[in-house]
């Protein structure tokens, strides 16, 4: 039964190069007992080829499906996508502190926009409306071999007056997330450096530059695997990985995963059902290790058994 | 009655956007106005004479000036008509610049206000009644409040002069930042060295009682007679049995105390003596880290105390000491490592602050002199410092320059290249302000002969890279981002206000800016003066500043104190309520409302219970005077009938 509802945009490429986003991301929230709903006719979001030509435009592409969100009689709409998520919170937030262009924007529309959406990300309320005790309730299965470090990307918490979420310079989300299901979480200094972002077009070469850097750091950390937040990060990083590794002369071979593909793996769901088996590097040697979490537990308290009477003896000495 | 009225033109400010001869025309048509003119400044000495012959000539009984602000010139016009020979107080300003010329642009609007503005006062002028002030006593004792190098310079300069100096300082010893400080620019002298004797005459002066480790509790009373209460912390060290020899700080097994005195630079003992030139010399606990605290068992320290000085039932202590004056020189923050996310926010050992490297500099600090870093204790070769670390930053709130650092940098640029020969360092600035003697000059010779590179750009982010720090910024000179892999980074963390400025400043009745520094009477003509009469300020809890600035305005804070305290008696202002005992129903509303508790009970001959004010402890706020039901209470000089006049003058003509 769920618990809770959401409105869940899913966005253009959560249909189609990032499925597999949106598939964990629904097995996840379905574990964790919530619904999500679609809203009819949504549209696109507005990101980046709409409001890099026109802000009123681009705002109106997005307000477009908040007034949708907004009819329905919703107040939260949700996305896993950070440039939805950006495009939403930007139209909503210039809307309304400036009622002029409020005006502009709901004149080109059919039904205006009231500026009574709020947009969070999936990160958002897994973290703040169902915590981290809930989802770490659901694990049932240790991935022992991944050492993650999260990749939180450019937008997802900044402009930080705009997005209101987590430290801009220093996010601690999915760190905390992927904690509570147990991975071993790295300590990762590009947490939002750039991974080159929608250049991958124009200029090849700084995105392979600005990527590598990134895997480079995430290797240092001691982590062996990414875990991201945005589908064109994931994309940068997995897809053109061989293009890295020709062009800086590199041999990384670092699997990339949604943090709700992995928060699936905890929760006993298959690597097909996640849609892991799309990405381009292969994650299967992490992940084969796979064992039930009671194993785990049961190796935790053996070693904290060992440790005891050591660790009495040197408080004994201390004192 | 006879008014006379003086308009001026202040040059244009008010001659330009108001017809000041139709205003002195309106004027000469209001009733009891026996005279009007304007002159071009009336705050002038003509000017001032002019009212004066006008007085005799015209015989005026009441002046109306419109010109200025009353905070500007009303003292000037009440000497003025005072030296004619009427009482200061039939004098009234009408503010027909910052209210009038200053704000509007419609010159025959503003005329029109004009006008209204001296109908106010001249209504108000005719019912002004003569005031007269009383003299009061005052105790020439004055209260310092820190004990770095301003407060310390303050208070000899007033022991000096003959005054009993109370000196209060929140920390163990006296000396303050400076006393932290390595070597100082721009002649790179030891610090503690020219420090060093100004404390050890702060802690010998007959004339100068120090509290240390004590914090102010509450302030009561006036210019010329406060009370303070001071907390005495306890240190749980009977410090008249304390010698000072160390023996309890060699034996204390709790060793990961908080150095607070080295920003943490090592771990300290929980009990201990922030450093060998400290003043007073004497150990305290902190009860936070103590075994005998935390566990309830331990002894130790006072085991081998030779004096047996440890007291661990020690209490906070309050004493009351009473003065004339308070001198606040309370010093500044720096910002934490943790609101620089960027920078990594202090999760990097290896990224420390200014004032952190200034102790590893610091032959008596945690390294003895030698340069390491925290990470491995290793000889760092290459150091990267960051200038306007917070500084200059409106979004983590700091708008200002910070304004030492550029200097500090510089100088431990230079120290560096002393200490480690084959050390490169690289200071990455926005730009160099070495404004003060001799600045320039130094911030080059770091340049020129020590060979620190200075890179103008920011920096983006500091990441680790095996045992070193990436530091990853832009050359806005070249036009391209740099990356320096360094061993040791230092910021020059933004100075702030110190955590507890703003409560001090509710206990000093004082203001403060958005930024928590205090604020000064005017920041050109009265810098080190408040707008509360007998509180004064020094050093950087006013803004940040350096050494020679900070000396600079103790000693002059001292010479204000000094000058008040000249007079045997001061003057208290007549400006305050007064009660009519045949009206007062004695209901004690004014008793409960005044913030002051300058009203007390007082039983009438005929037993009847009334109100009566503490002439020297009302403030003249008015508040009583609107609480008043019946009209008993008034505020002289601002009574229910000359506000009253005012609004006739206005609603009803």
């Amino acid at each position: 039964m769920a618990e809770k509802e959401y409105i869940y945009f899913p966005g253009c490429s959560l249909e189609a190069s990032a499925i597999e986003y949106d598939m964990s991301v629904r097995k996840v929230l379905t574990s964790l007992g919530v619904k999500l709903i679609e809203p009819d006719d949504w549209s696109c979001c507005g990101s980046t080829p709409a409001h890099s030509v026109d802000h009123v435009f681009a705002a109106a592409v997005a307000a477009r499906n908040l007034a949708i969100v907004e009819k329905m009689g919703a107040s939260t709409v949700i996305t896993a996508c950070p440039a939805c998520l950006s495009a939403f919170k930007k139209a909503h937030h210039r809307m309304k502190k400036e009622e002029s262009f409020k005006k502009e924007v709901n004149a080109i529309l059919d039904e205006p926009y009231n500026c009574g959406v709020t947009a969070k990300s999936v990160l958002q309320i897994l973290l703040e409306d169902i915590g981290p005790k809930a989802v770490a309730e659901k694990v049932t299965t240790d991935l022992p071999d991944l050492k993650v470090a999260p990749y939180y990307g450019c937008i997802i918490n900044r402009p930080p007056e705009i997005m209101e979420f987590d430290n801009p310079e220093n996010p601690v989300a999915m760190d905390n997330l992927m904690e509570a299901v147990g991975v071993k979480v790295c300590d990762f200094a590009f947490k939002v450096e750039c991974c080159g972002a929608a250049f991958g077009v124009a200029k090849r070469k700084m995105v392979n530059e600005l990527s590598s850097k990134v895997l480079t750091m995430a290797l240092d950390a001691g982590a062996n695997c990414l875990v991201v937040t945005c589908q064109l990060c994931q994309q940068n990083l997995d897809l053109r990985q061989d293009q890295i590794n020709s062009t800086m002369g590199s041999s990384f071979n670092i699997p990339v995963l949604f943090f709700t593909q992995v928060m699936g793996l905890t929760y006993g769901y298959s690597p097909q059902e996640l849609g892991i088996d799309k990405h381009n590097v292969n994650a299967e040697s992490l992940i084969k290790s796979r064992r039930p979490v009671e194993e785990r537990i049961k190796e935790e308290q053996e070693k904290a058994k060992e440790k005891k009477p050591k660790a009495k003896k040197a408080e004994e000495e201390e004192s | 009655m006879r008014v006379g009225v003086f308009i001026c033109h202040c040059g244009n400010n008010i001659a330009g956007t108001v017809d000041v001869a139709k205003v002195a025309e309106a004027a000469r048509m209001m009733p009891g106005v026996a005279f009007a003119t304007t002159y071009m400044y009336t705050c002038s000495e003509p000017g001032q004479e002019e009212i004066k012959e006008a007085i005799k000539r015209e015989k005026l009984d009441r002046v109306v000036v419109a010109a200025c602000s009353p905070r500007m010139h009303e003292l000037t016009f009440r000497r003025t008509v005072e030296k004619a020979g009427l009482n200061r107080y039939f004098f009234e300003m009408a503010n027909i610049r910052e209210h009038c010329s200053w704000v509007g642009e419609d010159k025959e609007l503003n005329t029109n206000k004009a006008i209204e503005t001296i109908k106010l006062a001249v209504e108000k002028a005719k019912q002004n009644k003569s005031l007269v002030a009383s003299r009061f006593k005052i105790n020439k004792r004055v209260l310092v409040i820190g004990g770095g190098v301003a407060g310390m310079q303050a208070a000899l300069d007033c022991a000096d002069g003959g005054l009993d100096v109370v000196l209060v300082e929140k920390s163990p010893s006296v000396g303050g930042m400076m006393a932290r400080l390595d070597k100082t620019f721009p002649t790179v002298d030891c610090s503690i060295c020219i420090l060093g004797p100004k404390m050890v005459d702060v802690s010998q002066h007959e004339k100068i009682n120090l509290y240390a480790y004590s914090e102010i509790e509450e302030i009561k009373g006036y210019v010329g007679n406060y009370q303070i209460k001071i907390r005495k912390k306890a240190t749980y060290v009977d410090w008249s049995k304390c010698t000072g020899c160390g023996a309890c700080i060699e034996k204390c097994p709790s060793r990961k105390a908080y150095d607070y005195f080295n920003f943490g630079v090592a771990p300290a003992r929980a009990i201990n003596i922030p450093f060998p030139q400290a003043i007073p010399k004497k150990a305290k606990i902190d009860a936070q880290f103590c075994r005998q605290f935390i566990k309830g068992k331990c002894g130790v320290c006072a085991k081998f105390c030779p004096v047996g000085a440890i007291n661990y039932e020690m209490q906070d202590e309050i004493v009351t000491e009473d003065v004339g004056a308070i001198i606040v020189a309370s010093g500044y923050g720096l910002i934490d490592l943790d609101k620089l996310p960027e920078y990594g926010g202090g999760r990097y050992p290896d990224v420390i602050s200014g004032i952190q490297y200034e102790r590893i500099l610091n032959a008596s600090g945690p390294t003895s002199g030698h340069i390491e870093r925290p990470s491995d204790q290793a000889e760092p070769k290459t150091i990267v410092f960051v200038s306007c670390a917070g500084s200059r930053d409106k979004s983590i709130g700091i708008p200002y320059c910070s304004n030492f650092c550029c200097m500090y940098i510089a100088k431990q640029a230079i120290l560096t290249k002393d200490h480690i020969p084959d050390s490169q360092s690289y200071v990455f600035y926005m730009d160099i302000r070495a404004t003060g003697k001799g600045y320039d000059e130094f911030t080059r010779r770091a340049q020129e002969e020590y060979g620190a590179k200075y890179i103008r750009g920011r920096v983006s982010r500091i990441y680790p890279k095996g045992k070193k720090m990436v530091v990853k910024g832009a050359d806005t000179l070249l036009g391209t981002t740099v990356e320096i892999e360094a061993d040791l980074v230092v910021l020059a963390t933004a100075v702030t206000a110190t955590p507890d400025a703003r409560m001090l400043a509710e206990k000093l009745h004082i203001s403060y800016d958005q930024n928590g520094f205090y604020v000064e009477s005017h920041p050109k003509l009265r810098p080190v003066e408040t707008n509360t009469s007998g509180v004064f300020l020094a050093g950087a809890c006013q803004g940040p500043k350096d050494i020679p600035a900070s000396v600079g305005q103790g000693s002059a804070a001292a010479a204000k104190v000094l000058s008040i305290f000249s007079k045997d008696t001061l003057e208290s202002d007549p400006q305050i309520a007064r009660v009519n005992t045949n009206v007062c129903v004695g209901c004690r509303k004014c008793i409960g409302t005044c913030p002051f508790g300058a009203i007390e009970e007082q039983q009438l001959r005929d037993g009847r219970i009334v109100a009566n004010v503490i002439e020297t402890v009302c403030a003249g706020c008015g508040i009583c005077n609107s609480t008043c039901p019946c009209g008993a209470i008034q505020l002289q000089h601002f009574t229910d009938n000359q506000l009253l006049a005012e609004v006739n003058a206005l609603c009803l003509t």
